[in-house]
């Protein structure tokens, strides 16, 4: 995450356009100046130059949200290597499996990392990794999507490893040793007679 | 940090499930205590003659063979004969080897004086066991071999005393001959044995010492018949008492001529009612009769004529003559005085004035004096001195010397007839600071020397102080209750009516009491004690009340003797309540009912079926009308092949005074007496406490135990195979084992072993029973274990009907309703025969449990119930070993590890107590017979306590050092830090 935010800019001064927009009227051009000629050459420059970093930015984005994969080739191999019986290095592994898809979909901070966005008519959580990339122009919704969708993968692999090593109440025996034995209605006493 | 918690928990899990639970060397002693002891003393010989140790030998009524230190009441050696071997008589021969006589006179040991070797034994050929007498002439030179006489039945034996060797042997060809006195006159080779045929004719013969040969044989009958009690008086005069135990018979045998001579106690002694008993004792020419007011001493002093000499007013006790030199001889009378004791010592040559008079003062719950038995030593100023050995009517034995008792031995917990637990009073605040601060001392240096032990740095001194600090640790014997619920009171009852009080952390007693309503008296001449129950155990109301226990006794041994009750405090040992009860005591019920004071409910029945309820107030009585039609009762009646199932019922109305129900007759189960008869009945305890109602097995799947505190466990045998084993053969020998339901009388279970017998012990908890008997056909014991599972809860499968609690598995069950049970059992074939059978008891029933059995060697044996599982097959799957089943084996292992007893014995086993602790692992053991032992285990480790020896020294040092190491390592890289930043 940090190094998204490293390689994308943080702030821009755009003085062509400033210039041209704020120019008052009043101000006649400088002699030989002719801004119909050198116009469409600047505009053309920077919306070229616009349109890479939006390629760019969409590159980054969509790899952003495919870097799980390689998490989750990792931890498919580590939970192979682990075995199905419950002891330390299995637990540490499926743990950490579970801990690393909700962090990255949890990000750091809450507040910061999440914005509720209005995006072509439905709410949309923004995630803070694809914060560098926003950009009117890129689309960031199917990477974010697959990030996500690559995140719970990984959830819910953990969650099947967790559940092969018997950790889920997802039996009737998980349910059923807390309960109390059934109290009787009957009591009986008595037997051979003391002596 | 949840996760490594998590981890923790898992770790110890695993740990949890390793079998073994062995001990260290130097935890012997930590948590378990032992104590000998021999019994109520029946026979005692002084040993004091030579110099060297002084001991006297003791034989007990529970069958003990002891040597005693005289000085200090310990015991040198001792020999537990057995229940089936009864000592007769013990005496010393050669000085050096103890002689014994038992089994009815049938055998005859002799044991080494110094250390207790057994030297010899001889099996006797007697007719029929029968009253036995052993003679040890007196005067034994070393030189010649001397003969050892036994007459038992009509025979007698005369054996060597070095070897035990049958030298002769004589037939006096009467059937029921018993003799009743032997004697030898000095220096001469005759033995004049005297006793009765029958009730009517008295016999005397002459026999000769070393052949055998009888020389001269003289009968006589008397018309009036003798109860069998008769006294030496002289050399030829014998004195018996008549049938009606009213006329002394007073008979001279001078040369063969036997002559009677009757003589009306009232008109020798006018208070005179009742009955006369004889007191056995030799005295030249003294006769000692025990009339119900006191002991009267006369003289005889011809064949008629008899003289009154002394009156002893009871409570008291005489002694045996103990001969000082040929004409004199010394006894002892022992006579109460409230709470003192006069000890007098007599000569038989002046019986006007005492030789020693002293006086002691006794405690007050011993009762009277039983026994007294006199020994002698020789002053400095060369004049006697005399000690005692007295036997209480606790069982306890004292030696009283100079007025003082030297030593007294509590044997009354020789014979434990029941027991029960208390807990401690609560900890109260204030405690004293000054104490606490000593404590606090005491505990840093006590963690001090531990650190050192544990970093290898103590010297072989510290180690055995560390050892010392271990074992007499001042936390196991406070009077208070402790967190983990290891400190409790073992409330033991004895057979001499006797209350004591043991503390579990080093079994001192706490407080004791004989109970007056268990002593002899007129209204109840022969009472003795049953059982003991819980009767107060204040838990949240009567929180300032003291916990409680209910003594029940009968007067004499029919079941229509009238009961006793009693009602001791358990923690100081004061009787609140006692009385004699109007009906006799046949069943007593503790109900799972008590009143606003926390009193259990009690239902006695009585003898005519009738039900009495207790405590008798009209609260009780409320309590129990509302749950009186859920409450029912059965009666094992063994000799009529029966069970007999009850409820309660009120006829017209109910005497709130009385509160007495009436029985109504529900079932009745008939065993074919032709083909049966009941061996054993075995129940759930009442208190125990189960977890789960489920049973994990492999693959998540669920069992439903069938668990029901009203199943009855009943074995039943072959008429003919009732007896000892090897007695019948395979084919007519069988064994059959129900499982009942007590309140609907429906037989849930029945199963038969062929070629099985008994002695048969069963143990039945939770949802299944373990039992053991003898195949005959495999020759070896065998256990079984049958465990019972319900069908009907079976469907309870559903996990979202679960979740949402749509189950019916939390809903009351009653024995009404049909039962669908499943059964599974196994057998295994088991090494030892068992004397007792237990199981381990856990607080809230989660801890996996263990079989405590009583082994014959006298140890307690603990069986992990894993071993016994009927789902043990010989190749177990992956996920059944996953689960803990173990491959099938024929036979139970006996690991040498697992005795909870260790290295020691606990003579004569007969019971074995378990109570939970408040620490869920644990379990606490009350082992008793002859010897007590008290110990507490873990069956599966204490995985929810750090070790006794855990070194919190070492855990603090620990952690100080790792805080120090952080803080220097932080100041090390702040002063790296700053100094980059420099640069």
């Amino acid at each position: 995450m940090e190094k998204g935010k490293g390689l994308a800019r943080r702030w821009a001064v755009e003085f062509a356009e400033n210039s041209y927009s704020s120019s008052p009227v009043d101000v006649p051009d400088p002699m030989g100046f002719s801004r119909s000629s050198s116009d469409p050459d600047d505009a053309n420059a920077s919306r070229q130059k616009k349109e890479a970093e939006a390629a760019w930015k969409a590159q980054k984005a969509w790899e952003v949200a495919q870097a799980p994969v390689k998490n989750l080739l990792m931890m498919g191999f580590m939970m192979w290597m682990a075995g199905s019986t419950v002891h330390l290095f299995s637990i540490g592994i499926t743990f950490s499996a579970l801990w690393q898809p909700i962090s990255a979909l949890q990000g750091v901070g809450k507040v910061k990392t999440f914005k509720v966005l209005q995006h072509s008519g439905m709410t949309m959580f923004l995630l803070a990794v694809f914060e560098p990339y926003k950009d009117p122009r890129v689309d960031t919704l199917a990477p974010k999507l697959l990030f996500i969708a690559l995140n719970l993968a990984g959830l819910v692999l953990g969650i099947w490893k967790l559940n092969t090593l018997g950790l889920l109440p997802t039996h009737a025996s998980d349910w059923v040793s807390s309960l109390p034995p059934a109290s009787e209605v009957e009591y009986a006493g008595g037997g051979l007679p003391v002596h | 940090m949840t996760i490594r918690a998590c981890l923790g928990l898992m770790i110890l899990l695993l740990f949890s499930s390793t079998i073994s639970t062995a001990l260290f060397e130097d935890q012997v002693g930590l948590a378990d205590w032992h104590q000998k002891y021999i019994g109520k003393v029946k026979h005692a010989i002084f040993h004091t003659q030579k110099t060297g140790r002084k001991r006297v030998v003791v034989s007990t009524e529970e069958n003990v063979v002891a040597s005693l230190d005289l000085r200090t009441g310990d015991i040198f050696w001792r020999h537990v004969l057995g229940e089936i071997d009864r000592i007769d008589q013990v005496d010393i021969t050669l000085g050096k080897y103890v002689v014994t006589l038992s089994s009815g006179g049938s055998i005859l040991r002799a044991w080494n004086l110094p250390d207790g070797q057994m030297i010899w034994e001889s099996i006797l050929q007697v007719s029929a066991p029968s009253k036995s007498l052993l003679h040890v002439p007196a005067n034994m030179n070393v030189g010649k071999d001397n003969l050892i006489l036994v007459f038992g039945g009509s025979s007698i034996h005369a054996l060597s005393s070095t070897d035990g060797q049958i030298v002769w042997r004589k037939e006096l060809s009467t059937n029921s001959l018993e003799i009743q006195q032997v004697f030898q006159p000095h220096d001469s080779d005759i033995i004049y044995a005297l006793g009765f045929i029958g009730s009517s004719e008295f016999v005397a013969y002459y026999v000769n010492y070393k052949t055998g040969e009888v020389l001269q044989q003289s009968k006589a009958s008397f018309k009036s018949g003798f109860c069998g009690e008769a006294s030496l008086a002289s050399d030829d005069v014998i004195v018996a008492l008549d049938a009606s135990r009213t006329y002394l018979v007073s008979i001279s045998f001078r040369n063969g001529v036997i002559n009677f001579q009757q003589i009306y106690i009232p008109d020798l002694i006018p208070e005179f009612f009742g009955k006369a008993t004889l007191l056995p004792s030799k005295y030249n020419g003294i006769l000692a009769v025990d009339i119900a007011s006191s002991i009267v001493l006369l003289r005889v002093k011809g064949v008629n004529e008899l003289e009154i000499i002394e009156k002893i007013i009871h409570p008291s006790a005489i002694s045996d003559s103990l001969p000082l030199s040929k004409e004199q001889q010394a006894f002892a009378i022992l006579q109460h005085d409230e709470s003192r004791i006069h000890f007098k010592v007599k000569f038989d040559t002046d019986l006007t004035s005492e030789v020693l008079k002293e006086t002691i003062q006794m405690d007050g719950q011993r009762g009277n004096v039983e026994k007294v038995f006199i020994n002698n030593y020789i002053r400095t100023d060369r004049t006697h001195g005399f000690r005692v050995l007295v036997v209480m009517e606790d069982h306890s034995l004292l030696l009283v010397q100079q007025g003082e008792i030297v030593w007294s031995r509590e044997d009354g917990l020789a014979s434990i007839v029941d027991s029960t637990t208390s807990e401690l009073p609560v900890e109260k605040e204030g405690v004293s600071v000054a104490e606490v601060e000593h404590s606090l001392f005491e505990w840093l240096k006590g963690h001090f020397l531990k650190l050192k032990g544990t970093l290898m740095l103590a010297s072989p001194d510290e180690v055995a102080a560390i050892q010392a600090i271990r074992l007499k640790s001042f936390e196991k014997n406070k009077m208070t209750r402790d967190h983990n619920g290891f400190r409790k009171l073992i409330i033991v009852l004895t057979r001499a009516g006797k209350v004591l009080a043991l503390h579990t952390g080093d079994g001192r007693i706490v407080w004791s009491v004989l109970l007056p309503v268990l002593r002899k008296s007129e209204t109840c001449g022969n009472p003795f004690a049953l059982n003991v129950y819980q009767w107060q155990v204040p838990h949240h109301h009567a929180m300032h009340e003291n916990p409680s226990v209910l003594v029940v006794g009968r007067c004499g041994h029919n079941f229509d003797a009238p009961g006793i009750f009693s009602i001791v405090d358990a923690y100081t040992g004061k009787v609140h309540n006692s009385l004699v009860l109007e009906h006799s005591v046949r069943h007593i019920m503790p109900l799972p009912l008590t009143d606003s004071t926390e009193q259990h409910l009690h239902i006695v029945i009585d003898n005519n079926l009738h039900a009495h309820l207790y405590p008798k107030t009209s609260d009780s009585v409320k309590i129990f009308l509302d749950e009186m039609p859920n409450i029912y009762w059965y009666s094992v009646e063994v000799g009529k092949n029966i069970i007999k199932g009850y409820s309660l019922e009120i006829k017209g109305e109910l005497d709130m005074a009385e509160n007495v129900f009436q029985p109504k007759e529900l079932w009745s189960i008939v065993f074919p007496s032709k083909s049966e008869t009941i061996a054993l009945t075995a129940t759930r305890k009442m208190n125990e406490i189960v977890h789960t109602q489920a049973k994990i097995i492999a693959d998540q799947d669920v069992m439903y135990k069938y668990i029901s505190k009203n199943i009855l466990f009943v074995a039943t045998v072959a008429p003919k195979a009732s007896g000892e084993i090897g007695s019948a053969t395979p084919e007519e020998a069988w064994l059959y084992a129900y499982l009942i339901d007590t309140v609907s009388g429906r037989i849930l279970h029945r199963v038969a072993h062929q070629g099985a017998q008994g002695p048969i012990h069963a143990v039945v908890s939770e949802n299944w029973v373990v039992y053991h008997y003898f195949n005959l056909r495999a020759h070896r014991h065998e256990m079984s274990v049958i465990e019972i599972y319900d069908q009907s809860r079976e469907d309870n499968k559903d996990v979202w009907k679960l979740v949402l609690g749509k189950h019916n598995l939390t809903t009351p069950i009653s024995s009404y309703s049909k039962p669908d049970v499943t059964v599974k059992s196994q057998s295994y074939f088991f090494t030892h025969s068992v004397k007792s059978m237990a199981v381990t008891a856990t607080a809230k029933g989660i801890t996996s449990k263990q079989l405590l059995i009583g082994t014959i060697g006298d140890q307690v044996l603990a069986l992990d119930k894993r071993f016994l599982d009927p789902r043990r097959s010989v190749n177990p799957t992956q996920s059944e070993k996953e689960e803990g089943i173990i491959p099938l084996t024929d036979s139970l292992p006996v690991v040498p590890q697992s005795y909870v007893t260790h290295a020691l014995q606990v003579e004569g086993l007969r019971g074995i107590v378990t109570t939970p602790a408040k620490l869920e692992s644990t379990t606490l053991v009350f082992s008793y017979g002859v010897d007590l032992f008290f110990t507490r285990i873990a069956p599966s480790r204490t995985y929810d306590s750090l070790t006794e020896d855990f070194s919190y020294a070492l855990l603090l040092l620990t952690i100080v050092a790792l805080v120090a190491a952080l803080l220097v390592t932080w100041a090390l890289s702040e002063k790296k830090e700053l100094r980059e930043k420099w640069r």
